[in-house]
């Protein structure tokens, strides 16, 4: 479903605050994979996920979704096949906008948007609907402006809006890393529900190494902008935090440290 | 002079408000709708003025020239999206670049004069001073259309694009939605109403002068500061009130500048009043605001608990 590769790319080149954040990270993801992505602050796991959405283009390297060559698309284009949570709550939803005015914007991505309404009564229904299975009380509040949620139930909205139209690929990056452990793990739970009831094709980066177990069936780490490990099937089933551990030192031939910052357990 | 030549010449200023309210729902599309400060406006609204005189008095009716104002609007906004979208100049610098060509475009559509008079016995215009009540049931009919084209507008697909971008632009890309398109269309619709205003503005007063656009970016702006202070009142508020409510602010603030002409005040103050009304009802929700969650008074409360 995703076949990036060789992905490049430095900031500011030329300049003393040059940062080479790709250096030739190769990533193919099957369908319906689940991909979890962990790696040390500035390991260039947003900077992936940004290539794969198109935010700048890439220096080199190539990207592929579903066999679509999407690497000269500007970002609205490439929309058409993502669906994005960021990590900041207020990133993925429009603020003055009303819970169902946003859907309906989602509902529309890659889509031609002409004069007919920007949400119908048949659409409110359906949205009522899938707000209901969220159980975060959002149903009665259609017409609520989002910038009243609270950032566990933007977030929230914001998963469901990636997903109201079945994405090829979902780019989740620490969609959880600014909420309290509690909504946080609601949260997980939301994400995983989604990924698991329409098959989504996803990656999801997280700080936590107990997370990025226990969800997915697809591991990645990066390092100074490469995918440093790989693992799948059975190998991720069984793993634990320790082989993790043992792996990154083999693979980065550093050893763990707390200055590496692999995070949090 | 007693308050009936004021109060006679309500009709006449209640039209020249809805006006520049008219104008302001322009300038609430890009400033308020879109967050873009667009300060082209000081320049399409007296080009409004100058293709509608131009027009009409090459013998076209007030509607075509109405139209064409519209159009000629529509293309000032283009500029400035242009400016912005492409060559990348922040926001109130191409609205500035704009607003300066526009100077010397606006002389050019005046044949080079700086003041074109368009007399009501000569032509049929859509409103004039003259005519008040007739001008002020024409105006209302044109801005009550402009208001329910607006609210059907903003309710589209497009429409909610254009919210959306103004709210939230990384998020409007990642929902796949043309940022730039968006903002150009902002522009040229905003600036396209502002030059309607503009022509209205002309006929109205009877002559098109190319200084008729000095300060209208702050007379939007007050109309809209005005329509939301007083309209904080409602609880509820949809779409078609706040647009109504900028209207109104564009008529009080119409009136208040009647008062301050009838006082006596030099007219050539008028620009400092407007600047100090600005000024104030911009300060004014702020400075509540800040007297009731202040240090000082933190540090008070805090004493007695
Ligand atoms: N837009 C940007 N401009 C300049 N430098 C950037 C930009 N985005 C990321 N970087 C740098 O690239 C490196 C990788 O960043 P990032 O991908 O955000 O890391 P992380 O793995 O923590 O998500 C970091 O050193 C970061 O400072
Ligand atoms: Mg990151």
């Amino acid at each position: 479903m995703l076949n990036a590769f060789n992905l490049q790319k430095t900031f500011n080149p030329g300049t003393i605050n040059e940062k080479v954040a790709l250096a030739g990270a190769t990533l193919n993801l099957a369908e319906g994979e689940f991909c979890t992505v962990i790696g040390g602050n500035g390991a260039g796991k947003s900077t992936f996920l940004n290539a794969v959405a198109g935010v700048w283009p890439v220096d080199g390297g190539s990207i592929e979704i579903d066999g679509i060559d999407v690497t000269g698309l500007p970002e609205y284009k490439r929309a058409k096949y993502l669906g994005r949570v960021f990590q900041d709550p207020m990133t993925g939803t429009a603020a003055n906008m009303q819970i169902d005015e946003n859907m309906a914007l989602a509902a529309r991505r890659g889509k031609c948007r002409g004069l007919g309404w920007g949400v119908t009564k048949k659409e409110r229904a359906t949205y009522h609907e899938m707000l209901k299975e969220l159980d975060l009380g959002l149903e009665d509040r259609l017409t609520a402006k989002v910038g009243l949620l609270s950032g566990g139930q933007r977030q929230a909205l914001t998963l469901l809006m990636a997903t109201i139209q079945k994405p090829k690929l979902l780019l989740l990056d620490e969609h959880t890393a600014a909420l309290d452990p509690k909504t946080a793990s609601k949260v997980l739970d939301i994400t995983d529900m989604l990924i698991k009831e329409h098959g989504l094709t996803a990656m999801m980066v997280t700080h936590n190494m107990r997370d990025a177990i226990n969800y997915g069936n697809r591991l990645i780490m990066m390092n100074e902008g490469r995918v440093i490990l790989n693992i799948s099937g059975e190998e991720k089933k069984n793993l634990t935090i320790e082989d993790l551990l043992h792996k990154f030192e083999e693979v980065s031939g550093t050893e763990f440290t707390n200055d590496t910052e692999i995070l949090s357990k | 002079m007693g308050i009936e030549t004021l109060i006679i010449g309500m009709p006449g200023t209640f039209a020249q408000g809805i006006i520049y309210g008219i104008m302001a729902l322009g300038v609430f599309i890009t400033f308020k709708v879109l967050n873009f400060a667009d300060l082209s406006v000081d320049g399409s609204f007296a080009t409004g003025g100058a293709v509608a005189a131009i027009t009409i008095i090459s013998g076209k009716s007030w509607i075509y020239a109405m139209v064409l104002a519209f159009i000629a609007g529509a293309a000032a906004g283009l500029i400035t999206a242009v400016l912005h979208t492409v060559f990348g100049i922040p926001d109130i610098l191409s609205g500035i670049l704009t607003q300066l060509a526009l100077y010397s475009i606006n002389l050019r559509i005046a044949l080079n004069q700086p003041n074109t008079p368009i007399s009501v016995d000569k032509y049929n215009l859509a409103v004039s001073l003259r005519y008040k009540g007739y001008s002020l049931t024409m105006v209302v009919i044109m801005v009550l259309l402009i208001i329910a084209l607006m609210y059907w507008f903003f309710g589209t697909e497009v429409g909610s694009a254009l919210r959306a971008t103004g709210t939230n632009p990384a998020m409007s890309k990642a929902q796949g939605i043309n940022v730039n398109l968006m903002k150009s269309l902002g522009l040229v619709l905003s600036n396209a109403l502002v030059a309607f205003a503009g022509a209205l503005s002309a006929q109205f007063n009877g002559n098109a002068d190319v200084n008729m656009g000095r300060g209208a970016i702050v007379i939007g702006l007050a109309a809209i500061i005005i329509g939301e202070v007083i309209s904080n009142i409602f609880k509820n508020r949809n779409f078609a009130v706040t647009l109504i409510f900028v209207v109104c602010g564009g008529i009080l603030y119409y009136i208040f500048m009647a008062i301050v002409l009838w006082l006596k005040m030099p007219a050539n103050d008028m620009k400092l009043f407007t600047a100090i009304i600005v000024a104030l009802f911009l300060a004014v929700p702020y400075l509540k605001n800040q007297a009731n969650s202040s240090f000082r008074k933190a540090a008070k409360e805090g004493g007695k608990k």
